[in-house]
């Protein structure tokens, strides 16, 4: 073998995005040639406008190309010990067939990287991530009997999500999918093709993940736009996906915040605790990486945390600082994400703030820059801290699921 | 303007190198009036732009710029009088047998090229990245500061100390003690750290040994490799550039700028020593006998050619003396400036890779990196040895005539003093066989291409640039060597024993590449103890 064997064509120098498996659909409908790179892919960011692929989204059903998402396979004898230890949920809960949200520390307890984990069988797990984990992950298993692959290139993935989906998905030919509960999935099989459906998504609204081989990757991307077509299925992009989130108020790695493994600068490294997600933190379960620390902050009380506003007028607030008092400028934290929101009707934002202002229905004040007609205007509103998600629709939950 | 003859100057800088001429720039922008002497009859001391042969442009010491700091860019206005740095994005080792690992600067080909070769060490490389640049973020703001005197209690040192100590305190535990190994451990155990990959550590490597003797595995190397990133270019950290034109367009820029604020440089003016008189520096006296007097002098020399050559023994403390004659300053690294009748192809190398448009590398693994060392600690050069290859008439036109180019290979390690006996023509020729024939095996054309090359051993760079025993930074970047301890301990401050003579080159702190700190640091000292022109 010769140390040049496997080199791309054309090569990662002239090319350095690779395709999706679904990436000559995208390209026939994207009507902007609007492409982002994503974990190494190319995928696209608008088809349309944002506007009518978000509205899809809370209307109809919507496609979205999930591939870039980084995977895992997890698997051997201590697997369960392993991902037990690496995250800061019991995993040990986790049933074969379910598929739970976690966020993994290092042992300062800074959050290095939110995911799921899907549980495929007692030995058997596939863990889903923002960013690539093989470092961190291999470092972690030191001692554990298990075996870590990523399978990112290997697994094709699609997203459908909006109240019509799960009709969609009856309608593609998956029979008993109504009876598939929230953070469940199942395996289907059908004309020769395996598919992995996880009633999962980052839409906060009823929806599926759809998981497989990239050989049938095209022909279930047909056969989907086939079945939705009279129940308004688009694909959307990664800009209408956002707003979705936002609403539903999840959080967006390098975004919202930044993994331990990235950052440079002192205090740029959240925690659990610090993003609002103490509920992922387990006290209860033995050792996991970051316990002692997350346990001593929980003790001191938390200098800042990540909450939800909700912003006077309807300019969104993005990037905007925050003052505790509008008069002098004193700093008390910054929004990460912000948009006005279509089916609230609301001004939202995720911020962080120091404490004490990130207490629930606490006010501060907004910096907001508006860049008009070329001319930068300033506006100072207030925003109260607010409960999240904006947005929660009884569907998302309801199983059986309604058609429309 | 100065004229030869008896005249008082206000300063005298001895060394037309880049650190003495940003001395001098500052200190004619204060005000005063400055004379730089050179030995040589051109300007620039290891920052020049050579015509050796027909047309081709040299640079035939320092061949890349990165280290060169922005502020004092801007301070002498030094892109008004010429001076434009081009970055290069990408760089490669070739492995023996075929393959390469090429850098690139976009981070999605780069992670598919390190995955080449380690999908683990693709994804490491973020991690080895953040935690240099942590170390850089640290360092970078102390380049451009005096280092404090641990042992004084005068009010600036005890603020310094506490200014470091806030810096270091302010990292953090973890990286409290991520520093206090980094600092010490070698660049091999550093790097295995991060990676498992041999092609990508000995690539990483390299920069822990260029114009250092020591060796991969050397304690104190890891620190060299962080040296290297400390620059940056248009804030893009650790990124390298050409200076359009060669390097010595820096002091050229440097010398245009000198000159317009009223200073001036005297070439082929060598000095045989500076004239102390009551413990004090008054002047100089050159080699023909002429005397200059000046209130101050700056030798931009290193510690040791300054106080071993040119400043009599009487007038230093034994202990001074002797710590200077302990100085580490081993020369281990050669050059061969090349001109070529194409561009030579390197079949391991893609057609089109940008890596070939920057450095080149054949230094497969740590372990021939660490045999290389050994060769030179037998006191020969390296039988295969470690290059830093450029072309960098690829990017800068300036270089050489259209379909000919510049090829600048830095040599690692090659002995000052041969086992053997000294230098001689015969040698220096096999050295450079020995380095053309190690490129060669990489680039089947390459020979064929050979229109001159010049071959600089440390012995050639010590007679002809003045370097002691050519190395390239005044002086090992050890941390023995390093802040407060550079040149020597209690003398960190750019000041001497010698009252009114200073130290203005890179045997001082930050210490060597082209980075004008040390000049720049070492005027601001002169200025806070003469004060901007009294006339």
């Amino acid at each position: 073998m010769t140390a040049d064997a496997g080199y791309p064509t054309p090569p990662h120098f002239r090319k350095p995005l690779i395709d999706t498996p679904f990436h000559d659909r995208a390209r026939a409908l994207s009507q902007n040639d609007q492409f982002v790179a994503w974990a190494g892919y190319s995928t696209v960011d608008v088809f349309t406008t944002v506007e009518q692929e978000y509205f899809a989204i809370r209307n109809a059903a919507t496609l979205y190309d999930l591939t870039p998402m980084v995977k895992y396979r997890v698997a051997g004898r201590d697997a369960e010990r392993y991902i037990n230890r690496l995250v800061t949920r019991d995993i040990r809960k986790l049933k074969v067939g379910r598929v739970s949200y976690v966020v993994w520390c290092n042992d300062e307890g800074h959050i290095i990287d939110d995911g799921t984990v899907f549980r495929l069988s007692e030995t058997d797990y596939r863990i889903c991530t923002a960013e690539r984990q093989l470092d961190w992950f291999l470092d972690s298993a030191i001692g554990f009997d298990v075996a870590v692959e990523e399978i990112t290139a290997s697994v094709a993935a699609l997203s459908l999500q909006g109240p019509t989906s799960a009709y969609v998905l009856k309608k593609f030919g998956l029979s008993g999918i109504e009876s598939l509960k929230p953070f469940e999935f199942r395996i289907f099989e059908a004309e020769g093709r395996s598919l992995m459906v996880s009633r999962t998504g980052f839409t906060g609204d009823l929806g599926y993940e759809l998981w497989m081989a990239p050989q049938h990757a095209t022909a279930v991307w047909d056969d989907l736009m086939q079945a939705g077509r009279s129940r308004g299925i688009r694909a959307i992009g990664s800009q209408a996906l956002n707003l979705a989130r936002i609403e539903a108020g999840f959080l967006m790695p390098n975004v919202d915040f930044i993994s331990a493994e990235h950052t440079v600068r002192m205090h740029r490294e959240r925690t659990p605790l610090e993003l609002g997600l103490a509920w992922l933190v387990d006290f209860d379960k033995p050792h996991f990486n970051g316990r002692r620390a997350l346990q001593k902050q929980k003790a001191a009380g938390l200098q800042r945390m990540l909450v939800g506003l909700d912003i006077d007028g309807n300019k969104p607030a993005h990037n905007a600082l925050l003052y505790a008092n509008p008069t002098d400028e004193t700093e008390c934290g910054f929004v990460t994400s912000a948009m006005w929101s279509p089916t609230c009707k609301r001004n939202i934002a995720l911020a962080i703030l120091d404490t004490p202002h990130f207490e629930m229905g606490r006010r501060v004040h907004a910096d907001i820059y508006l860049h008009r007609e070329l001319v930068w205007e300033r506006r100072m509103v207030t925003a109260t801290v607010v409960e999240r998600p904006f947005f929660a629709p009884e569907r998302r939950r309801l199983t059986p699921p309604a058609d429309r | 303007m100065s004229q030869p003859g008896r005249q008082q100057h206000d300063v005298i800088v001895v060394g037309a190198g880049h650190n003495g001429l940003v001395a001098a720039c500052y200190l004619a922008r204060a005000g005063l009036d400055v004379l730089v002497v050179e030995r040589n009859d051109y300007i620039g001391g290891a920052a020049v732009s050579r015509n050796l042969f027909e047309d081709y442009t040299y640079s035939n010491c320092s061949y890349v710029c990165s280290l060169l700091r922005p502020e004092i860019m801007r301070a002498l206005e030094l892109p008004k009088h010429g001076l434009q740095i081009i970055p290069y994005d990408a760089g490669c080792t070739m492995m023996r047998g075929g393959g390469h690992l090429a850098l690139y600067d976009n981070h999605d080909a780069l992670r598919r090229e390190i995955s080449r070769h380690s999908p683990r060490d693709a994804e490491a490389y973020d991690r080895y990245s953040r935690d240099v640049m942590r170390q850089c973020k640290f360092i970078r703001p102390l380049l451009l500061r005096e280092p404090p005197d641990p042992t004084s209690f005068k009010p600036r040192d005890i603020r310094e100390l506490l200014y470091l100590g806030a810096r270091f305190h302010n990292m953090g535990e973890q990286r409290m003690y991520d520093t206090l190994r980094f600092w010490t451990m070698s660049a091999a155990d550093f790097l295995d750290e991060y990676f498992e990959s041999e092609i990508v550590k000995a690539h990483f490597a390299g920069s822990s040994i260029i114009g250092t003797a020591l060796g991969p595995r050397s304690p104190g190397s890891a620190y060299v490799l962080l040296h290297h990133y400390m620059g940056d270019i248009d804030e893009t950290v650790g990124a390298w550039g050409f200076a359009r034109g060669g390097m010595g367009s820096v002091t050229a820029a440097l010398t245009s700028s000198l000159r317009s604020s009223g200073g001036d440089v005297r070439v082929s003016a060598p000095v045989n020593r500076v004239v102390v008189r009551g413990g004090r520096a008054v002047g100089v006296e050159l080699e023909s006998g002429e005397q200059l007097s000046a209130r101050v002098v700056i030798s931009n020399m290193d510690v040791k050619r300054t106080f071993l050559n040119c400043v009599e023994p009487e007038h230093l403390p034994e202990e001074f003396l002797t710590a200077v004659q302990r100085f580490k300053i081993r020369g281990s690294s050669g050059k061969l400036n090349i001109a070529l009748g194409g561009l030579p192809t390197f079949p391991a190398i893609p057609a089109g890779c940008p890596a070939l448009r920057g450095d080149m590398h054949i230094t497969d693994t740590l372990e021939m990196m660490e045999r290389a060392y050994d060769d030179w600690k037998d006191g020969r050069w390296s039988r295969a040895p470690y290059v830093d290859m450029l072309i960098p008439s690829q990017i800068d036109p300036t270089m050489a005539a259209d379909g000919k180019h510049y090829m600048s290979v830095f040599v690692q390690y090659c002995p000052y003093e041969l086992a053997d006996g000294p230098w001689t023509d015969d040698k220096r020729q096999a050295f450079g066989n020995t380095v053309i024939d190690a490129i060669a095996e990489h680039s089947p054309d390459f020979k064929s291409l050979i229109r001159h090359a010049e071959i600089r051993t440390p012995w050639d760079i010590e007679r002809e640039v003045g370097l002691t025993e050519g190395n390239i930074f005044q002086g090992e970047l050890t941390m023995d060597q390093l802040l407060f301890n550079r040149p020597v301990p209690g003398y960190a401050q750019y000041r001497t024993p010698v009252r009114n003579l200073y130290l203005s080159g890179s045997s001082t702190h930050p210490g060597g590449g082209v980075m004008g700190a040390p000049g720049a640091n070492c005027a601001r000292r002169v200025i806070a103890d003469f004060g901007r022109a009294s006339a």
